[in-house]
């Protein structure tokens, strides 16, 4: 099945048609992410999510350092710029201070998975009600494409010329899938921005993730498979297929965790469709802190 | 690493020409690593930064080439303990970051000064306070000669000005580090990271010396301890003692500076690094204008160069320093100065650097105000002389209060008679 | 002497290579010289740029805020830098990409290239980098022909050794352009 990534569109056939139009939360400007970027995508979900479910007035979002290091020039709700790889924690005292906003990080995988993993462990731990936007695009984008934490085996980088062998390096962390572990998580799930189709999942797993904070879930996390194709020193195009490929298959797609129950599920209530590995839903007792 | 190339030799070139000719073409960031490897550097841990990302791909590269140890830490918090760990062992290790990376090292800095951990840490800074910008900036002075952790610690602090200089200040940061048990920093801004100068394949691989602290296993020995702690606070001052006294040493014999258009100098500009070489073409271009300036330019940025600025505080009319920040080192300047000549500051932020007329305009204005001060101080001089012939009593008193004045207000104003000998520690 | 020359233009004109060449000419002519990119995010927008300071003696500010010479690939590089030649110094203007707009500085030397076209007419329309330097050389002399040759054999043969012969031909174009068109 192919999810509608707007419900609403299609229902009158009244011409002309709105197709599409640009969620006012996204800035109105050009973004300084290179030609191809998967950023982009996951902004522009992001802020179509953050749109229908209104939040954009009370979120407070973190910033990571990375190439999205300046998504607050992109999305016009409040930010505050975290150090490297700190974000939950950031998060954390925001949400500790502040019960009644969205509270949201968007991370990459150098951010999130290298530097920040103690913090995004114990935010998970604590059950933190928050939402973690976490981009992997298998390597440090904006510091000239250095190996990371997620980089595949046998890949290049400028870190490691020869390949990411596995004996001197390690092996790449399925660290959404270690998260999924502790019961504070609430909801975990891995999408990819490899196609239109792919897109229209993630942004319904987006969805999911925030309602699980809205309605007082625990820590709610969606991955997003992404590309870098200056880093990967591929085409855009080159890029995408590699995603679809490799990368997908090193990091299963689907819903990893879902352990809440939410109200009224609002069209997202299949947002595991298609998936792997899925986890049937747990109930919510005791999933978060405030549960 | 760009090959050692054929040097074409031709019969009429002096040798000096050669040489100037053999020179490889190098980034920065590449022969800084290179000085290391040839160095002779065991283990290098790195996370990458901007502007020294380059360094570790480099490090990435060539370390496993050579069968020596390269890793890419998950943080720099990860990467300076690995160091730590390595140096324990006597292996000859090497950390690089930039300023927010350096930052998350401090603690372990901390550890490793007061346990006599030799390693060397390269900082090619950034433009902060928070995530800084990536240009060349020197806002990590401070940072760098005050302390970076907690505790009553220094670690010696080398600045070059050219990609040459970083190379041979390389192999100099391991043999410091070994002879003083201790981190030794090297500071370098964007520029010098990112660019290209021709050098010179010119290399030291400093001696190797048994360590009798360095953990080997106890096998036919006492087992060794490398740690920053006692317990009781006598003991714990003895071994802070024993720090300080090695930094006394430290400051008496590791000082370095080198000076340009000194002889005859009346304005001295005093910068390090890149500021060091735009504060050169300034000089050229002060001179031209009239202007006789000189250059003073700290290479260990701790221990600071204080006797000799010192001494040349005593003869020039005035000092300017120039920095990439908003005025660190000065503060260094002032305490070595005492007051005996005006000290001025000129500096960009952000990762803005000076043009040579701008400091060419700082030295105009410095010198400027001192010839003005200069000039009312002869009037007041040539008025207290006729008064003191006036009235023998007063008049003295009278000149006495205004020269006392005239010495709090403009604390830099030009009282440089040699009567107050507490300038040279 | 102290001469500086900035490469500006889009990302993959080859621009930071070519600079380097010009870095290591003057090596080879004795010359002291300073290469230094723009870089960092800011390479992002798809510009690249990078100075290039050759010395008779150790170079002082690296940083130049007015070139004696600029070469400029595309439109913003022509807007960005052709205000900052100093007077009596030379632009170089790719015309294959910047077909109307001038510096409109009467004081300067506007040298206007169809660079793409000499390129090609070297043997590679995308080598047009390489066709300013020549230019460049033939016009202001800072290093020597020769000295360019053996630097552009010496880095290609150890990284394409099947395109020297290209990069020297359009070298020549480029040379010849430099030496013949009076601005
Ligand atoms: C403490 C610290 N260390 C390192 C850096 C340099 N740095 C900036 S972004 C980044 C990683 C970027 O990778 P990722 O999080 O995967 O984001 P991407 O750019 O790939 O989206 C690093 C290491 C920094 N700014 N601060
Ligand atoms: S470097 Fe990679 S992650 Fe960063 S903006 Fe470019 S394509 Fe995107
Ligand atoms: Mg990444």
């Amino acid at each position: 099945m192919t999810l509608n990534p707007n419900p609403e569109l299609g229902v009158r056939a009244a011409a002309p048609r709105l197709i599409y139009r640009k969620p006012d939360v996204l800035a109105d400007r050009s973004t300084h992410y290179c030609p191809g970027c998967g950023h982009g995508i996951v902004h522009r979900l992001l802020a179509e999510v953050m749109t229908e479910l209104d939040l954009p007035a009370h979120t407070i979002a973190v910033a990571p350092v990375g190439c999205a290091v300046f998504a607050y020039d992109y999305l016009n709700v409040d930010f505050v710029e975290a150090p490297h790889g700190r974000a939950p924690a950031v998060a954390t005292g925001i949400r500790r201070v502040r019960p009644e906003a969205f509270v949201l990080t968007y991370q990459g995988d150098g951010d999130l998975a290298a530097i920040g993993t103690a913090e995004i462990v114990h935010a998970a731990a604590r059950g933190e009600r928050i939402t973690t936007i976490f981009v992997n695009n298998g390597i440090y984008g904006m510091t000239g494409g250095q190996m990371a934490p997620t980089t595949l085996i046998g890949q290049r980088t400028t870190s490691s010329p020869l390949g990411r062998d596995a004996a001197l390096m390690g092996f790449p962390i399925r660290i959404t899938e270690m998260l999924a572990q502790l019961p504070g998580v609430t909801y975990a799930a891995r999408g990819s921005v490899g196609d239109a189709s792919l897109i229209g999942k993630l942004k319904a797993m987006i969805k999911r993730a925030c309602l699980v904070q809205i309605e007082g879930g625990g820590f709610s996390i969606v991955e997003a498979l992404s590309n870098c194709p200056i880093g990967w020193e591929m085409t855009p195009q080159q890029s995408l297929e590699h995603l679809n490929g490799p990368v997908v298959e090193a990091y299963p797609l689907g819903v990893i965790v879902d352990r809440w129950v939410v109200s009224q599920p609002a069209g997202a209530g299949s947002a595991g469709a298609g998936s792997a590995g899925g986890e049937a839903p747990a109930p919510a007792a005791g999933a978060g802190p405030e549960a | 690493m760009t090959e050692p190339r054929e040097i074409g030799v031709d019969a009429r070139m002096t040798e000096a020409e050669a040489g100037r000719r053999s020179r490889v073409l190098m980034k920065g960031n590449e022969a800084i690593g290179e000085a290391a490897i040839q160095a002779g550097c065991d283990a290098y841990f790195g996370y990458p930064i901007t502007p020294q990302a380059e360094l570790l791909e480099w490090m990435a590269r060539r370390m496993p080439e050579l069968g020596r140890v390269f890793v890419q830490a998950e943080s720099e918090l990860g990467a300076i303990n690995m160091a730590l760990g390595a140096a324990a062992t006597g292996a000859r290790v090497m950390v690089s970051s930039s300023s927010p990376g350096i930052s998350l090292m401090a603690e372990a800095m901390s550890y490793m000064a007061g346990s006599g951990t030799p390693m060397v840490l390269v900082n090619v800074m950034r433009a902060g306070p928070g995530l800084g910008g990536i240009g060349p900036s020197q806002s990590d002075y401070f940072q760098a000669t005050k302390g970076h952790g907690h505790g009553d610690y220094r670690v010696p602090v080398l600045a070059p000005a050219s990609i040459g200089e970083a190379m041979e200040l390389m192999a100099t940061a391991f043999e410091l580090a070994e002879r003083y048990r201790t981190p030794v920093m090297l500071v370098a801004d964007g520029i010098l990271g990112q660019a290209m100068e021709p050098v010179e394949l010119r290399f030291r691989n400093p001696e190797r010396h048994v360590f009798d602290w360095a953990l080997t296993g106890a096998a036919g020995r006492p087992a060794r301890i490398i740690k920053s702690i006692d317990l009781q606070p006598e003991v714990l001052e003895r071994r802070n003692l024993a720090l300080q006294h090695k930094y006394a040493e430290i400051a008496r014999q590791e000082t370095r500076f080198a000076t340009e258009c000194m002889d005859d100098a009346e304005y001295v500009v005093v910068a390090y690094g890149t500021a060091a070489r735009v504060a050169r073409s300034a000089i050229e271009k002060a001179r031209a204008r009239g202007i006789k300036a000189g250059l003073f330019r700290p290479i260990t940025l701790w221990p600071f160069p204080t006797r000799e600025l010192a001494r040349l505080s005593r003869h020039v009319h005035g000092i300017l320093t120039v920095e990439l920040s908003s005025g660190q080192m000065v503060e260094d300047v002032r305490l070595a100065v005492e007051g005996r000549c005006p000290v001025a500051f000129h500096g960009r932020m952000g990762g803005m650097v000076p043009t040579p007329d701008e400091v060419v305009g700082a030295l105009k204005a410095l010198s400027g105000k001192v010839e003005r001060t200069r000039e009312r101080e002869r009037e007041q001089q040539q008025k207290r002389h006729s008064g003191l012939l006036e009235d023998r009593t007063g008049g003295h008193r009278r000149a006495t209060e205004a020269a006392s004045r005239e010495r709090t207000q403009g604390a830099e104003v030009g009282v440089r008679a040699g009567t107050r000998g507490g300038g040279e520690r | 002497m102290e001469c500086s020359v900035v490469f500006a233009g889009f990302g993959g004109q080859g621009l930071l290579f070519t600079g380097q060449v010009l870095a290591r000419a003057a090596i080879k002519d004795g010359l002291e010289v300073f290469w230094i990119p723009s870089y960092g995010p800011e390479m992002r927008g798809g510009t690249a740029d990078c100075t290039v300071i050759v010395a008779d003696h150790p170079i002082g500010s690296p940083v130049v805020d007015q070139f004696d010479a600029a070469v400029a690939m595309n439109l913003p590089s022509l807007r960005k830098f052709g205000p900052r030649v100093t007077p009596g110094g030379l632009l170089i203007v790719n015309t294959s990409l910047v077909t109307s707009q001038t510096s409109a500085r009467a004081e300067i030397n506007e040298l206007r290239l169809p660079c793409t076209e000499l390129a090609a007419r070297g043997g590679d329309d995308k080598l047009v980098s390489i066709v300013a330097l020549g230019a460049l050389v033939g016009r202001l002399g800072w290093v020597t022909p020769e000295s360019v040759r053996a630097a552009l054999r010496e880095i290609s043969a150890k990284k394409r050794p099947e395109i020297v012969h290209t990069d020297l031909g359009v070298f020549e174009a480029g040379l010849e352009a430099g030496l013949r068109v009076t601005a």
